[in-house]
């Protein structure tokens, strides 16, 4: 038998059913191995002691024949689920040694599936962020190249992932922050159609756009995850969908011949860097190889998305965080003059600067006398750009292209330059705005040998085919299966 | 149509934010360079288009549904108040309000 973490969840989950494992070994081990890579910053918290007591609870069940599909496997997840028995920061200095009074659906749904989690993983405050710099904490180092970010906000999670520290993660995209660190670290993400997943325990960003999901080496692992996270939650998430839950590993073996690939035009413009785009190629080439069908379309508002995005969820953002107020939880100022000068201060001290920066451009385009020309004005080119969507998914089953314009880019290169980052948001931006689900699939190595991640879209509520285009990529290619060098 | 420093620091009360002086000038150039890229949104042509709050209503009808008005949960006082501030015989207590 090879290293435990050097297997996937499917197969770990299978060797906990054999009892070749038990859940306490395997807790063990991805303990061991978080400890052993500490320097990487991918984990807030561990807590050995809750850890091991959820696996001798997992192994209890396993002994009793429950064979339920990720029953014992160890997880760990992004510090933006709240959660009772670790604390809960949202990588923010706002909510440092947050105690939540209860668990995110999210956290409890992989709970009753019998996951084990190994603690808390950092990311961009308050999920804002795209190279897990604005961490209050610690940044992430890239595991294939140290001097690199990671992606974000759902960095910690990408690297735990990808440096083996855990089989799977959870993470959380509201504007490609599963999507984009997965194909920076080389592995596989998805977050489903907005709704899918509860809302109910995770940090709220920006509600509108906010969906969990799993990030994991393979689509295989990410489809039984996904199954175990969604659900409907009418009475605790107003925007949750009513669907049934879904097994989203139902149709990954189906054959694709014939599933067309739209190409969005848009995607492939003199924005996007040339190594990213050779791995890209290829990639649509094997899909050719394995019987699909290329389709030129076009999304033409993908430079739109960028605006639109930056209106709407700074809006959302800056409502959601005003309940950090020092009153009921999080940092309170030590030194005030009254209540409004201690609102001020808690806020200045408790908040790093994106986060400011973006309360402070959604309390402008909310403002008395802006709100039609930004965020009404956003709202409706929301609604053309998700039109746009349903005019291509007329031509095609399932849409194709990068993640990011280029690979992970060095620490410090631009963390002063927001605007900067934004910009390099553009191809993940529009699935997010039209709610539709995404993937990133590892598809190659670029730049400096670092990985590039195929990005897929599909249309409302088509995870399974999503997953099965992306297990069948994955039947055919190794990329899913390398690893950084020293893991 | 750039902000001033006045703008700044009206949005800067209104989001219960105390900014430094170098804080403010560095948000207030950062924002304008923003704001040069939201330029291309406000030329696009939205007469007769419905604003989109939930995406799924691309496609379908979603309605905000609210819950019914009943008791559920018990109210946790003690693990709810764990991560307070300051707390006192189970109130939140914030600087005096009133004379």
């Amino acid at each position: 038998m090879s290293a435990l973490h050097e297997l996937g969840v499917a197969e770990l989950a299978a060797q906990l059913r054999a009892k070749k494992v038990s859940a306490v070994e395997a807790a063990q081990h991805f303990l061991a191995r978080g400890a052993k890579h500490a320097a990487l910053g991918a984990y807030l918290q561990v807590d050995e002691e809750v850890t091991l007591a959820q696996a001798r609870a997992a192994d209890d069940r396993l002994s009793s024949g429950d064979a339920a599909p990720i029953l014992g496997v160890p997880i760990a997840h992004k510090d933006i689920f709240v959660t009772k028995d670790f604390a809960s920061t949202a990588g923010s200095k706002m909510l440092e040694n947050y105690r939540s009074p209860f668990d995110a659906a999210v956290v409890a749904n992989l709970a009753k599936a019998g996951a084990v989690t190994l603690g808390k993983l950092n990311c961009d405050e308050f999920a804002m962020g795209s190279s897990n710099e604005n961490s209050a904490f610690k940044p992430v180092l890239n595991p294939w190249d140290r001097s690199r970010i990671p992606g974000g906000s759902s960095g910690g999670s990408a690297v735990a992932v990808a440096a083996r520290l855990a089989p799977a993660a959870t993470g959380t995209d509201t504007g490609g922050s599963i999507r984009q660190p997965a194909s920076f670290c080389g592995i596989t993400g998805i977050k489903p159609t907005y709704g899918r997943a509860s809302r109910y325990g995770m940090i709220a960003f920006a509600s509108s756009l906010d969906q969990a999901g799993p990030m994991a080496r393979s689509a295989e692992d990410c489809a039984l995850l996904l199954s175990a996270i969604c659900g409907p939650d009418p009475d605790r998430d107003s925007t949750s969908l009513d669907g049934p839950a879904e097994d989203f590993a139902r149709s990954l073996n189906d054959p694709i011949e014939g599933l067309r690939i739209g190409v969005p035009k848009e995607f492939f413009g003199e924005g996007l860097a040339p190594d990213v785009r050779t791995a890209i190629d290829a990639a649509l080439k094997q899909y050719g190889k394995l019987g699909a069908k290329l389709v030129e379309i076009s999304l033409p508002r993908t430079e739109l998305s960028i605006p639109v995005y930056y209106i709407i969820a700074p809006a959302e953002a800056s409502s959601n965080l005003s309940r950090f107020d020092g009153v009921k939880f999080g940092h309170r100022a030590s030194q005030y003059a009254d209540l409004m000068d201690m609102y001020k201060k808690t806020r200045a001290e408790g908040f790093g600067d994106e986060v400011k920066r973006r309360i402070m451009i959604g309390t402008y385009v909310l403002s008395h006398g802006y709100y039609d020309a930004y965020y009404l004005q956003a709202q409706k080119i929301r609604r053309l750009i998700a039109d746009d969507f349903q005019q291509a998914f007329k031509q095609c089953d399932v849409i194709a292209g990068p993640v990011a314009p280029t690979v992970a880019w060095k620490i410090g290169e631009r963390s002063d330059d927001p605007v900067a980052n934004y910009l390099a948001d553009i191809f993940t931006l529009p699935a997010s705005l039209a709610g539709l689900p995404g993937m990133s699939v590892p598809c190659g190595f670029g730049a400096a040998q670092m990985p590039v991640g195929l990005q897929l879209i599909g249309n409302y509520c088509a995870e399974a085919r999503l997953l099965n285009a992306a297990h069948r990529f994955q039947q055919a290619t190794d990329y899913h299966l390398r690893k950084p060098e020293g893991f | 149509m750039a902000l001033n420093p006045q703008d700044i620091a009206r949005i800067a009360h209104l989001a219960r934010l105390e900014l430094s002086a170098s804080e403010g000038e560095r948000m207030l150039a950062q924002i304008n360079e923003f704001f040069a890229i939201v330029e291309k949104m406000k030329a696009v042509d939205t007469t007769g288009i419905e604003p989109l709050p939930h995406p799924v209503a691309a496609v379908r009808e979603v309605d905000l549904r609210l819950r019914d008005d009943v008791a559920s949960e018990p109210i946790e006082r003690e693990a709810n108040q764990r991560s307070a501030p300051a707390v006192e015989r189970g109130l939140f207590l914030v600087p005096k309000v009133i004379e």
